[in-house]
């Protein structure tokens, strides 16, 4: 159940994602924020009270929009394009230490 | 002038029209900003797949936006845009940018710091959850990615966004279950006088006012924020209203702000000095009359120095390009800065009237219930918070945030400084100017630790 | 114009030093009055690394260490406030066989002084620090020093110190010291006039010029240290981490707080102002530890830094610092310009001058440390 609600536009290519292992469409033009929150409710965990935040400002300031990939890559939700083929973890950090 | 370097940091309206001007002067300046495209926030461009035309974006403001987009197309051959790079850090006459995860130097002879503004936050508890934005992030979903917050959403704060992001809501088909405004009508009224310097400014508030009430949209003012209730998303929103009664307005989304609140990192950076400016109820840095900080050769324009609307930004931008070109040697005639000076007189005015008509409602931090999370970061309380003044004797934010740990986090205090000052000052017993401003760090925004120095 | 305020000490200086001496002073009975031109741990004592370490001191040190690593094992009831020590252990790492060489010699001169470390290789190595790059031969483990928050433990000191009834006097600067028969006079700007017969000179890189006014200047000089802080990540890096190198930009030091930021720095050092109390990262230093960082634990790559910042620390030219009674004048002490690596020292530092000026002698071997050294 998604919490952003598309108005229109979107007569726009699909991009195909994967959220939480969960395969997705976005379409083109959809920053990773707007393609996650029109499936997921939340993009993140908080470190300290654990609570799930879905970003704030939309304009890079608040830094709350954080997203991790399967690879252990951190986007900022708002200011990247979704690309086809991205793949998403909600639940993270998803940062592997060893090398 | 050809072979100076003039770096101007932003792309929305103030650095569109720097550039503009220096330009003008056969000047090619280097011009950054952090967005993938030109245009600031408030004439924020949607993507290239998207097919709405200016009038559904821009509203009254259509013709300003196309004329501030074409401008800058016009000005691509002859300037260096660098889009998508950061730039984290001014020091010894050198602004450091951050492109993906390559870091250059680049040494300025004259620098413009055209960085605009934030809204400005109030916490209330429940702010944190997820369906609650600002009010220009709520402006920058519908604008940029023709989506609403949410499928009924509350505005709730103060100020002209206030009404103008909840009529684009409504009229872009989103429901707005309620606009709740914690202004009153006597303090609007009382503002009127300094509102008139701007009769257009007005009329469209006016207006927006009345289409809510046309599309059958709930407007209280006067309210006081009690919380944002849910578990794991917004839910509803409690508000006290003007009888000191209880309302709850049930919602899956919240937009709330109180205005804005000008990005003055860089010239903290770049070492200007800042003074307490009491209209705006924040630090800003000191500027003269045509936005010359007091670190020679940086000029500061638009909401970035001081928050006076998109108009005066254009203004202010130009006037930063002539102050910068005099300051270098080049010839700038004294009509062109007097009237500029005089375009942006009126501005002043209007924005005391706003800051009149929707005051920052400092009040509302000492009736924050000690578990109201103030840094958002952090998850730092206001009760955390009373108690590094109470007991750690914590007399001003810096030592504040030593102890409490208030802006540490990722956004270095965007988002709680201006509110935690006022829950220290009203625990302090202080006026809020007395509490300080949080000293400025690099970087700006966070650093990759695999970037590297580009070749 | 009040009478002056009199007590037995004064500790001219509220870093972790002096905030340490005012408390141990009061546990002996001792009046003090505890004068700090700003807030109690504001410079130095408050933007260091915050490691508390035993390895890799001069070895003179270890003494003063030792005692002072027993102080932090129990800082937490002794104070009363938490300042977040955790003995989560010390590891030097070294990339050169030279380097392991250098480990290994300093394993076995500290034995003699009861600090027992360990030569960690090997599968042993990866098994226990897999997060370190494969480059990395060996690490010198010391499993019982750690780190501890360098913004809270002298505020702490001094809040403590309060309530044990010392005169903790902040916003104090002090415009002048003379002698006046037996007594000291300290003067202050707008904080009153104070009176004692033992005066304490702890007012970090700002003693040199105290210490001069009584005839013994020492060639003290201000370095910033250039440190910074990542994003919180989950907390899996449990020992402080520095790196054993004969060149200076690899000496690169870091460690994980429990709420998951990685604080670090060394490497460079950056320009500190002590008269405008201004001391700034230069970004060129934070750019170049960027892949020091990465060359220990590659893993970092992915973390972003999320602030910087930097302080005025007080250098001698033979990194040792100022510490014990003066050489000249009677009833005046100094414990200054610990070079960057007071902060472990901070709690026995105290301990030992609250001894010494109470007693008149200290278990606790000082003697290197005087002030007389750099008598021409």
């Amino acid at each position: 159940m998604g919490r952003f609600h598309r108005l229109g536009e979107t007569d726009r290519a699909p991009v195909r994602i994967e959220i939480d292992g969960a395969s997705v469409l976005a379409l083109a033009g959809d920053t990773l924020q707007v393609a996650i929150l029109t499936h997921a409710g939340s993009l993140r965990r908080n470190e300290f009270d654990g609570g799930p935040r879905a970003g704030f400002c939309l304009m890079a300031a608040c830094q709350d929009c954080l997203v991790w990939t399967v690879t252990g890559e951190q986007l900022r939700g708002c200011s990247t394009e979704v690309e086809q083929g991205m793949r998403i973890v909600t639940r993270g950090p998803a940062w592997q230490i060893e090398p | 002038m050809a072979d100076r370097t003039v770096v101007i940091v932003g792309a929305g309206p103030a650095g569109t029209r720097a550039a503009a001007r220096l330009v003008a002067a056969g000047v090619r300046p280097i011009v950054i900003d952090e967005a993938v495209a030109n245009g600031g926030q408030i004439y924020r461009r949607q993507p290239p797949q998207f097919r709405r035309p200016a009038k559904a974006l821009y509203g009254f403001e259509a013709a300003k936006a196309e004329a501030l987009h074409g401008t800058f197309e016009t000005l691509r051959p002859s300037i260096d845009y660098r889009a998508q790079t950061l730039v984290w850090h001014i020091y010894d006459g050198e602004v450091h940018t951050l492109t993906g995860n390559q870091a250059r130097r680049i040494r300025y002879d004259a620098l413009i710091l055209a960085t605009g503004a934030t809204d400005r936050i109030m916490p209330v508890p429940g702010w944190t959850l997820p369906g609650v934005y600002s009010l220009g992030g709520a402006q920058i979903a519908l604008k940029a990615q023709a989506c609403a917050i949410g499928s009924n959403v509350v505005f709730m704060g103060s100020g002209p966004l206030l009404y103008l992001v909840a009529y684009q809501y409504a009229k872009a088909g989103a429901r707005v279950a309620a606009v709740l405004d914690t202004s009153t009508l006597a303090a609007s009224i009382r503002a009127m006088p300094l509102l008139a310097a701007r009769p257009g400014m007005l009329a469209k508030g006016l207006f927006y006012t009345a289409e809510l009430h046309r599309h059958g949209v709930k407007i209280v003012r006067g309210v006081t924020p009690v919380a944002i209730e849910g578990t794991d998303e917004a839910s509803g929103v409690v508000v006290r209203d003007a009888s000191g009664g209880e309302r709850r307005i049930a919602c899956d989304a919240v937009g709330i702000g109180y205005g804005l609140r000008s990005e003055t990192q860089l010239a903290d950076l770049a070492r200007c000095e800042f003074a307490f400016d009491t209209v705006a109820q924040q630090w800003l840095p000191v500027t003269d009359a045509d936005g010359r900080a007091s670190t020679p050769f940086v000029y500061l324009a638009g909401d970035g120095a001081r928050v006076l609307g998109a108009d005066a930004a254009e203004m202010a931008g130009q006037l930063a390009a002539c102050a910068a070109l005099r300051d270098l040697g080049a010839m700038v005639s004294d009509d062109e800065i007097r009237e500029l000076r005089e375009g942006l007189a009126p501005m002043a005015r209007f924005r005391q009237g706003l800051e009149t008509a929707f005051a920052w409602p400092a009040r509302f931090a000492a009736g924050l219930p000690d578990e109201a999370v103030v840094c958002r970061c952090e998850c730092i309380t206001a009760g955390e918070l009373r108690s590094v003044a109470r007991d750690k004797g914590a007399p001003e934010v810096n030592r504040a945030k030593a102890l409490s740990r208030l802006g540490m986090g990722r956004c270095q205090g965007r988002m709680c400084g201006l509110a935690g000052a006022e829950v220290l000052a009203d625990a302090l017993g202080v006026p809020v100017a007395e509490v300080g401003r949080l000293r400025g760090q690099g970087p700006v925004k966070p650093l990759p630790v695999n970037t590297e120095m580009a070749p | 114009m009040n009478a002056p305020v009199r007590n037995d000490v004064i500790v001219v200086g509220g870093g972790i030093m002096g905030a340490a001496t005012a408390f141990f002073l009061r546990k002996r009975g001792v009046s003090v009055a505890l004068l700090e031109r700003g807030l109690v741990g504001q410079q130095a004592s408050g933007v260091n690394f915050g490691n508390v370490r035993r390895q890799g001191r001069f070895l003179p040190q270890l003494p003063l260490a030792n005692r002072a690593r027993g102080i932090w094992g129990r800082l937490n009831e002794l104070l009363g406030e938490d300042a977040e020590f955790l003995p989560s252990g010390h590891i030097r790492v070294a990339f050169r066989p030279e380097d392991v060489t250098r480990l290994e010699a300093h394993v076995a001169a500290v034995r003699e002084y009861g600090l027992e470390l360990e030569m960690v290789t090997g599968n042993a190595l990866r098994a226990r620090y897999p997060y370190l790059a494969p480059g990395v031969l060996a690490a010198s483990l010391s499993p019982v020093d750690g780190h501890a928050n360098p913004r809270l433990a002298a505020p702490a000191f001094g809040r403590a110190a309060a309530r044990e009834g010392a005169l903790v006097v902040e916003n104090a600067e002090v415009l002048g010291i003379e002698k006046d028969g037996t007594d000291f006079v300290v003067e202050t700007a707008g904080a009153g006039t104070y009176r004692a017969p033992v005066v304490q000179i702890s007012a970090g890189v700002w003693g040199g010029a105290l210490s001069a006014r009584f005839g013994e200047p020492v060639p003290i000089v201000a370095k910033g240290p250039q440190m910074a802080v990542t994003e919180p990540m989950p907390y899996r890096i449990e020992p402080v981490v520095g790196v054993a190198s004969s060149i200076e930009e690899e000496g690169i030091y870091f460690r994980q707080v429990k709420r998951g930021n990685i604080v670090w720095g060394g490497g460079w050092r950056g320009p500190a102002l002590p008269d405008i109390q201004r001391a700034y990262v230069d970004p060129m230093n934070t750019l170049r530890q960027l892949p020091m960082l990465r060359r220990v634990i590659p893993a970092l790559g992915a973390l972003r830094t999320i602030r910087t910042w930097s302080g005025i620390e007080g250098y001698l030219p033979d990194d040792i610092p100022i510490m014990g009674p003066s050489g000249k004048v009677s009833g005046l002490f100094y414990a200054f310009g610990f070079c960057g690596h007071g902060f472990q020292l901070g709690p026995g530092v105290g301990d030992v001058m609250a001894e010494l000026i109470a007693t008149g002698r200290t278990t606790t071997p000082i003697a290197p440390f005087h002030i007389g050294r750099f008598a021409s």
